[in-house]
């Protein structure tokens, strides 16, 4: 029978213990004894967020493919079973083995969201792994992060051993060779460590010493062995139909928040939306091969015995065969009774017919995301939508018979004035009475309309890494604006309101763009009790205004500035291929309010042609200029 | 076309509920190619039942499911190409096609075998056999053995001496008044050492958990009892062939009852 890390009364009293089984159908097995390197991979949240996670899985068909490797998962206890770990002392474990995480020669964390810091802090306390890389030695694992997050790994240095800088596919297998040449030789930990920074995209935080001028800012970055490079730069799959991409992923026992097969069909963005961190840090913009994924799609669906396929990337419609996929998998896959799901589509004559053709209309409800409420602001932002497009677009759908839309727009974008926020307001009117042109015997019901409003957090590797983000009293004034302006229009009442909790996007903005200093801040954080602070339920402000004073420091300081052109930002270092010169043009285009073309329309030169991939070696022509 | 199935459910399968075991076969079925019927309309599903499923914890060597199918060209060969798709914890121990005017099992179920074990870490006095026998009779020889039964919606003091229709320590003993044969199980019987092995009533309108068997032998030994010091097994599930929908019939009682494994009641 399968050994299991809890015993059964545990597993008996806690929330869902199926998050801790494992076993799930297509989980690699292997003999820990017949392996070299055992790696844990982990996605710092609950189960159920972690295995909706796409590039785990890339990276979990990846590894296990090699013989001398056997990689497992872990995720982060919930909170009911992380106080009976803690009280009784229970190692965290890898799911598969069932064995104690501090065992195996690799944890690698992903980090997908700033606010996920704390988690991490959990998974390496309760693993018993000392929680700063300075304090570990040979008996412990080598901590490595990835992720979108890892392009400004600052303010989670001290805890990690090293980076992954970009995507997986590429260097992992030199990493690894390394690792068990190290181990072999029986040298110094640190050993290891200068060999695996000579090696493109890996970061090693302990090799590297910033300095800050007297008001805060850096001074300078630079490393303090020879053997670590000045910049670190990014990975890059060039060949996208022909690299590691799982045939028969997990399938979990309970309902995850992604409770499907996903299909990734391409990576990289050709829009340039000024807000969008992974809009800069894909590119350039790489598309799957359609046969590629009409194969992936037949044995990922035969492997799993999933009723949902959904397509993923971060804008569909720029998928030059789009059409012709999603067709093919209407008729491979509608009478076998398996859904299609097509998020992140624009809404044109093509996706309408398609989403009458995969859903009920009177169920499901339409999408855009104007990101801003003012023709103005959506310039600023580079956003290539307009109201014309819009209002066309959910006209045609009102007529389809569709009465529900969604509407997703930012708060407080640079140069933001009460007429943008007002705009938002208006344009979710204007929609409303869009529905009220057409005859009253061919509507639907009354129009429902529900607009959300996040706050905008700079980015880096962004053009608006310069920018001050708003306080949180700025953020509350210009929800309470904003709700007020809606009520007052036509048809407010039929425009429901959503927004986010400013002071998570506050904390947010300021890891996004923070610095070493914060490390220490986050772990007395920690300290003090924080963790899960995405959940709201578990999210305690106070803790962390606490942490920020003891240490001196001032979450102004990271959010509240507009930051100097010439200021060195602490992830300078990492060079992504887009370059900060270009970045610096596309601020100062934001605040000249002109937009940039698309990729495929025109390069603008932003750097990533280096990597002598994707759009930029494509051939431009006339009717990719939308 | 219908069908019935009979799977066990083990081992780390035991923490894995009810709602997701029917979504882990539906996957199942999609993966195997089995042909089962859909219902209509805009998102349809797959048609199944199961017949009184466990309760998180429990393991089983006779869980139920009815199916309905749109063809079965190879009856004989469904087990193997269930399996092939299973996990080493849930197999599928049979598959038996159900006439037409077949009655859903869950409403024929009238009792279940159960065995009740030590679990590893919980050692009880219970493992000495030849005292826990002379307990069991002791209890057994009583007219009325009166417990509290809690539901969702109320509680209520139940005597439940008339359905216990058998209970022994010993594995022959049962076997010879089930007709079962219960010597080797998916239950790792040396990490989960027999304690006993009974018949109670079950069905959806009387419904006497093995649990509350335990409660009363542990008042009669005079200690308190834990519900996470056993793992309770499921053997076998039973329909009675005379049995009516809403009516119980006991075993021995006024109204006539013959008790036939589900997986051979047509």
């Amino acid at each position: 029978m399968r050994k299991l890390a809890l015993r059964d009364e545990i597993l008996l009293k806690i929330e869902k213990p199926a998050r801790y089984i494992g076993n799930e159908i297509n989980m690699v097995v292997k003999d820990p004894e017949q392996v070299d390197i055992r790696f844990a991979m982990c996605f710092p949240d609950v189960y159920e967020i972690g295995m909706s996670h796409l590039g785990i899985q890339i990276l979990y068909d990846m590894f296990n493919q090699r013989e001398d490797v056997y990689c497992e998962r872990v995720y982060s206890p919930w909170v009911d079973l992380d106080q009976i770990m803690r009280k009784e002392g229970i190692p965290l474990f890898a799911l598969e083995s069932q064995d104690p995480v501090r065992d195996f020669d690799f944890l690698g964390i992903t980090l997908q969201y700033e606010m996920c810091y704390t988690n991490i802090l959990q998974i390496l306390d309760l693993s018993q792994i000392p929680l700063k890389a300075a304090d570990r030695t040979r008996e412990h694992p080598f901590v490595i992060g990835g992720g979108p997050c890892s392009y400004n790994p600052e303010p989670i240095a001290d805890f990690f051993d090293m980076f992954y800088i970009g995507e997986g596919e590429t260097v992992y297998g030199q990493l690894l060779d390394t690792y068990k040449e190290w181990k072999a030789s029986g040298r110094e930990r640190v050993e290891y460590l200068k060999q695996a920074a000579q090696i493109p995209g890996i970061y090693v935080p302990q090799f590297y010493d910033p300095e800050y001028y007297p008001d805060g800012t850096l001074k300078s970055f630079a490393p303090n062995i020879p053997e670590a490079p000045e910049h670190v730069v990014k990975q890059v799959e060039l060949d996208m139909s022909d690299t590691f991409y799982p045939e028969k992923p997990l399938v979990p026992y309970i309902k995850v928040t992604q409770d499907r097969v996903v299909l990734e069909i391409q990576r990289g963005c050709i829009r340039g939306c000024r807000f969008c961190q992974a809009g800069m840090l894909y590119r350039p913009i790489r598309p799957r091969g359609l046969e590629f994924l009409k194969k992936r799609a037949i044995q990922m669906l035969e492997s799993t015995g999933q009723d949902e396929i959904s397509l993923s990337s971060l804008s569909s419609s720029d998928y030059k065969e789009l059409q012709e996929l999603v067709y093919w998998l209407i008729n491979e896959f509608t009478d076998k009774g398996i859904n299609i799901s097509l998020p992140s589509l624009r809404i044109d004559a093509f996706s309408l017919d398609v989403m009458s053709k995969i859903q009920d209309v009177r169920k499901s409800s339409l999408t855009f995301a104007p990101e801003a409420g003012s023709q103005r602001m959506r310039d600023m932002i580079n956003k290539g939508l307009t109201e014309e497009a819009i209002l066309g677009g959910a006209k045609e759908a009102f007529r389809g018979g569709w009465n529900r839309v969604k509407l997703y727009f930012m708060l407080g974008l640079p140069g933001e004035t009460w007429e943008d926020i007002e705009g938002i307001a208006v344009l979710s009117d204007k929609i409303a009475r869009e529905y009220y042109t057409i005859p009253k015997e061919e509507r639907n019901g009354k129009v429902q309309i529900v607009t959300s409003t996040s706050i905008f957090v700079p980015k880096p590797f962004t053009p608006f890494q310069w920018s001050r983000m708003n306080s949180m009293e700025e953020a509350e004034e210009k929800r309470n604006f904003l709700l007020d302006k809606v009520r007052s229009q036509r048809h407010g009442r039929s425009i429901k309101y959503n927004c986010h909790d400013a002071d998570v996007s506050v904390l947010e903005g300021v890891f996004a763009r923070g610095d070493r200093r914060l490390c220490d801040v986050i772990l007395q954080a920690y300290r003090s009790g924080c963790f899960y602070d995405s959940w709201n339920e578990f999210f305690h402000y106070s803790r962390w205004q606490k942490a920020f004073a003891d240490h001196g420091l001032t979450m102004e300081f990271y959010i509240g500035r507009e930051r100097g052109e010439d200021e060195l930002f602490p992830w300078d270092f990492i060079d992504i291929g887009v370059t900060k010169e270009f970045l610096l043009r596309e601020y100062h285009n934001a605040q000249e309010e002109k937009t940039t073309p698309n990729c495929r329309a025109q390069c603008s030169g932003c750097g990533a042609a280096r990597f002598g991939g994707g759009v930029c070696m494509e051939v431009r022509t006339n009717e990719s200029q939308d | 076309m219908k069908a019935r199935i009979k799977f066990s459910k083990t081992g780390s399968m035991r923490f894995i509920g009810h709602l997701d075991v029917m979504r882990y076969f539906q996957k199942a079925f999609r993966r195997g190619h089995i042909p089962v019927s859909y219902s209509q309309g805009y998102s349809p599903h797959q048609l199944m039942s199961f017949t009184s499923p466990l309760g998180i914890g429990l393991s089983s060597d006779a869980e139920y499911m009815d199916i309905e199918l749109d063809e079965c060209p190879e009856p004989e060969s469904m087990v193997e190409r269930m399996n092939q798709t299973m996990n080493e914890e849930i197999r599928v121990k049979d598959f038996l096609l159900l006439p037409e005017d077949a009655k859903p099992s869950m409403a024929m179920l009238a009792a279940c075998d159960y065995l009740i074990a030590g679990k590893p870490d919980h050692m009880s006095q219970f493992q000495d056999i030849g005292k826990t026998q002379k307990l069991l009779e002791g209890l057994l020889s009583q007219e009325e053995i009166l417990i509290r039964k809690k539901t969702k919606r109320s509680e209520k003091v139940v005597n439940i001496r008339l359905n216990i229709y058998c209970a022994s320590t010993s594995r022959e003993v049962f076997e010879r008044h089930t007709g079962g044969s219960y010597a080797s199980l998916s239950i790792d019987q040396k990490e989960y050492p027999p304690i006993l092995y009974c018949q109670l009533t079950a069905g959806s309108v009387v419904n006497i958990k093995p649990e509350l068997l335990m409660e009363a032998l542990c008042r009669e030994a005079g200690i308190e009892y834990d519900p996470l010091a056993y793992q309770i097994h499921r053997l076998e599930m039973y329909g009675d062939q005379y049995g009516k929908k809403g009516e119980v019939h006991l075993l021995n009682g006024e109204a006539p009852c013959l008790l036939v494994p589900l997986s051979k009641y047509r």
